[in-house]
């Protein structure tokens, strides 16, 4: 059999961006509930908020870490296996990617450091500036992450000079309608998978019966800004979608499993697509609500898969499934909050112990949600890398064989299994133990996330043992 | 060759350049300590040894981030050609730096054997393929069509792993010289003991590659011979060893760490002056590879004036925060908090 270095190529990719992407979008909401929880803890001076934030502290600083890590890798990835796109994309997605690293770089070099370490080396004010500046700066790092993604999704503000692409306008590639749509719709999402994992540790505390003060400051607050945040979402992603049905109208029937184009167009709720036969097995359709749900009328035409060339159509099944499955983690978080909020009201929280189960099985919904989002949105792209102008089949480095690309794959699978398993346990570790009785200074170290993070727990290292 | 490198092309060859020194000074170091780390046995020593790069190894590292953002935002085609030539050093590499930075966290919470192995083999593997990196260089990277036109294993030729091999005792050498300069008692007689022969090591390895370079008879030494005034650098490259022989002989604990700054200073001119113009030796010159200057112009105002200074000051404070000798070292194992404890701001 020959080996397909394109196909390896991207496996490789798309697993060391799902694994790298996981702490991003975690840390990015974390650090800004970090920020929020220091910030009320300075107005009201009360203690509890004090010890809620060393407990999330240490296990922002392992995510970190592991967020430095699997980003250093990624900073090669374009270079080693996608060479002709490093190239040709080079001076738009460059200056893009290098402002991210200088951004991260930047984060770490200073107020992280303080953040982990300056407790009391630095007045109040400053430290909890400190916080802010680190979440500005996380949400800064997804901005330019954003900012390349889009461009490759919908190339704009550049131009051809010599047959190579070149920046004629930075503000619409930084600035341009994609990005105002898609950027909000990835740091909400952040926000929502940090929210949900606050609610479900402090359910995990309260079913437990132990750290109840912190676990009810969790769940209060987890489920509040959760609450409040996935209305908000569920419009950018409504206005995510309107602007694939504009600009990438492929992507768009595919993740409606359109494959005629219909007038007026059904929604298919539910079905195996069969992209051999181009049709759809066990379908569940709702007449009509397929135009309603692009276009808001009930009558419009949608163009199906067949409009387009062969050679130019996604694939179905990942953007159909990925994108349902988005979707319903969306649902299963508004479910948990907006009830969680009800009971709150009434004060029963604490009680329904079947609410408690459920909020804290939902801890991975955030997770999957940003994963499968991704997926939806990079798989729906193909067969393009840079759309409509770069394929991803010729964007591929010349000189990689399928032979090495399989030995980088596997050696990345066997390298990530290994740092991975450590890095979870500690982190389950931390997570399971829960908040310190008392605010203790996290560690003298600088530059050290992973044993400021371990640090912490050290009173109790020898009962572990 | 094709036309002048624009002023902003300079100036990010420059910043780059002042990266590569800095990772290769800084993390060179640790990494040398890391490497030394596998020489040693004794438990007591190896902790000493770790306290002694514990507050600066992570921060070191990240000039390599440095590099590679700023090679792909300012040479976009020296990215594409490079990193597909060394496909298989730069996974190793990365895998090796992923092991380094998890094995000096995690051997204090079990299956110690395995991550302080995984430190050490880390270290010494980061900074050989480092090394065969500069080695295949100067052979010079085939290149068509403006993309890598070799094969994987190309840069696994008796020159490279020699530079490589060079590289492993050259950052062994900075490593002990920042031992010795930075402790004291056991490991820094320990440490001092090896530098003479860390020289010696590091002087038969570059004779032995300077063979093998003659034997290559490409276009090596083309730049040199153009711009025989370069040489001056490999000369004072060898007074520098001389001063580092000196520095241990007069027992003075700054000198060997400082005299091998300054050999690598004049091993990177020596190479500068061997490459130029050219980006990828001997086929991308600096001018063909930098990006349109509209992309340089919208890197320079944020990352060249704002962002990099910022980071030279950064690292320079926490140099001087943690100046002088690390008695118990920083940390886990240490209760010396001397000094330190100073307000930040």
């Amino acid at each position: 059999m020959e080996l397909d270095p394109v196909l390896l190529s991207r496996l490789q990719f798309a697993f060391v961006i799902s694994f790298h992407i996981i702490f991003p979008a975690f840390t990015i909401g974390l650090a800004a509930w970090l920020a929020t929880i220091e910030g009320v803890r300075l107005a009201t001076g009360k203690p509890i908020y004090r010890r809620v934030f060393d407990f999330w502290l240490r296990i922002f600083a392992l995510s970190f870490a592991m967020g430095v890590v699997t980003g250093i890798v990624m900073a090669f990835q374009f270079g080693t296996n996608w060479s002709v796109l490093s190239e040709r994309a080079g001076p738009i997605q460059g200056p893009l990617l290098g402002y991210e690293g200088f951004t991260a770089f930047m984060l770490e070099a200073t107020f992280f450091g303080v953040m982990l370490l300056g407790r009391n080396r630095v007045p109040p004010w400053f430290y909890f500036l400190s916080c802010c500046m680190v979440s500005l700066g996380t949400m800064f790092s997804s901005f330019w992450i954003l900012c390349n993604n889009s461009w490759m999704q919908v190339p704009l503000g550049h131009a051809f000079v010599d047959g190579k692409i070149v920046p004629d306008d930075w503000w619409a590639i930084t600035t341009g309608p994609i990005v105002r749509v898609r950027w909000p719709h990835m740091l909400l999402a952040a926000f929502l998978t940090t929210g949900m994992s606050i609610i479900a540790t402090g359910a995990w505390h309260m079913l437990r019966g132990r750290h109840l003060q912190e676990a009810r400051v969790m769940l209060h607050w987890g489920i509040g800004l959760v609450a409040v945040i996935i209305p908000i979402q569920m419009v950018f992603g409504h206005l995510t979608g309107d602007y694939v049905l504009k600009y990438q109208p492929e992507k768009f029937a595919a993740i409606e499993a359109r494959w005629q184009t219909q007038q007026p167009a059904s929604e298919v709720l539910f079905a195996i697509p069969d992209p051999s036969a181009q049709r759809n097995l066990f379908a569940i359709e709702v007449p009509r609500l397929g135009s309603f749900v692009a276009s808001g009328d009930w009558t419009s035409k949608e163009i199906g898969l067949e409009a387009y060339p062969p050679e130019d159509r996604p694939p179905v099944v990942i953007p159909f499934f990925a994108f349902r499955i988005m979707v319903g983690m969306g649902l299963i978080m508004l479910a948990v909050s907006w009830v969680g909020v009800a009971l709150v009201w009434r004060g029963r929280l604490e009680s329904a112990r079947w609410f408690l189960w459920a909020a804290f099985l939902s801890f991975p919904t955030g997770f999957v949600g940003v994963l499968c989002g991704w997926y939806t949105a990079e798989v729906g792209r193909q067969p393009w890398v840079i759309y409509h102008i770069l394929r991803t089949e010729d964007a591929i480095t010349p000189s990689l064989t399928g032979g090495v690309a399989l030995f980088s794959l596997i050696a990345y699978v066997v390298v990530y299994t290994v740092i991975y398993s450590f890095g979870l346990t500690y982190i389950y570790r931390l997570l399971q133990r829960g908040p310190a009785a008392e605010p203790e200074a996290v560690s003298q170290l600088p530059g050290r996330p992973i044993a400021a993070a371990l640090q912490g727990g050290e009173p109790l290292q020898g009962s572990e043992q | 060759m094709m036309g002048e490198p624009s002023a902003l092309a300079l100036f990010w060859v420059a910043a780059i350049a002042f990266a590569i020194v800095a990772y290769v000074i800084l993390d060179g170091f640790d990494l040398g300590v890391g490497i030394l780390f596998g020489v040693s046995e004794n438990e007591a020593r190896r902790d000493a040894m770790l306290a002694a790069i514990s507050p600066f190894w992570d921060g070191n590292e990240t000039w390599l981030v440095m590099i590679g953002a700023s090679l792909f935002a300012a040479f976009p085609m020296a990215y594409a050609v490079f990193l597909p030539a060394f496909y298989i050093p730069v996974l190793l590499m990365l895998f090796g730096l992923i092991f380094r930075g998890v094995g000096f966290e995690f051997r204090h919470r079990g299956a110690r054997g395995f991550w302080e192995g995984g430190f050490f083999i880390g270290s010494t593997v980061a900074a050989f393929v480092q090394g065969a990196a500069v080695g295949a260089m100067i052979r010079g990277i085939p290149v068509a069509n403006g993309q890598y036109a070799g094969g994987a294993f190309a840069w696994l030729a008796p020159l490279p792993v020699l530079t490589g091999v060079g590289l492993v005792f050259g950052y062994a050498l900075l490593g002990a010289g920042w031992l010795v300069m930075k402790s004291d008692g056991e490991l820094r007689e320990w440490a001092r003991k090896r530098i003479p022969w860390l020289v010696v090591l590091v002087l038969v390895v570059l004779a032995l590659a300077f063979v093998a370079a003659v034997f290559e008879r490409r276009q090596i030494g083309a730049g040199l011979a153009d711009r025989r005034w370069g040489l001056v650098f490999p000369a004072l490259g060898l007074l520098a060893m001389a001063g580092v022989f000196i520095g241990v002989r007069q027992r003075r604990d700054g000198v060997p760490f400082a005299m091998t700054v300054a050999f690598f200073f004049a091993a990177f001119l020596t190479l500068a002056v061997l490459f130029w113009p050219y980006m990828i030796p001997y086929q991308v010159t600096v001018a063909n590879a930098a990006a349109p200057d509209k992309s340089l112009t919208f890197l320079f105002w944020g990352a060249g004036v704002f962002v990099l200074p910022v980071i030279v000051i950064y690292t320079a404070v926490v140099y001087w925060v943690f100046r002088g000798k690390l008695r118990n070292g920083y940390g886990r194992d240490g209760t010396d908090d001397g000094g330190q404890q100073k307000k930040l701001i």
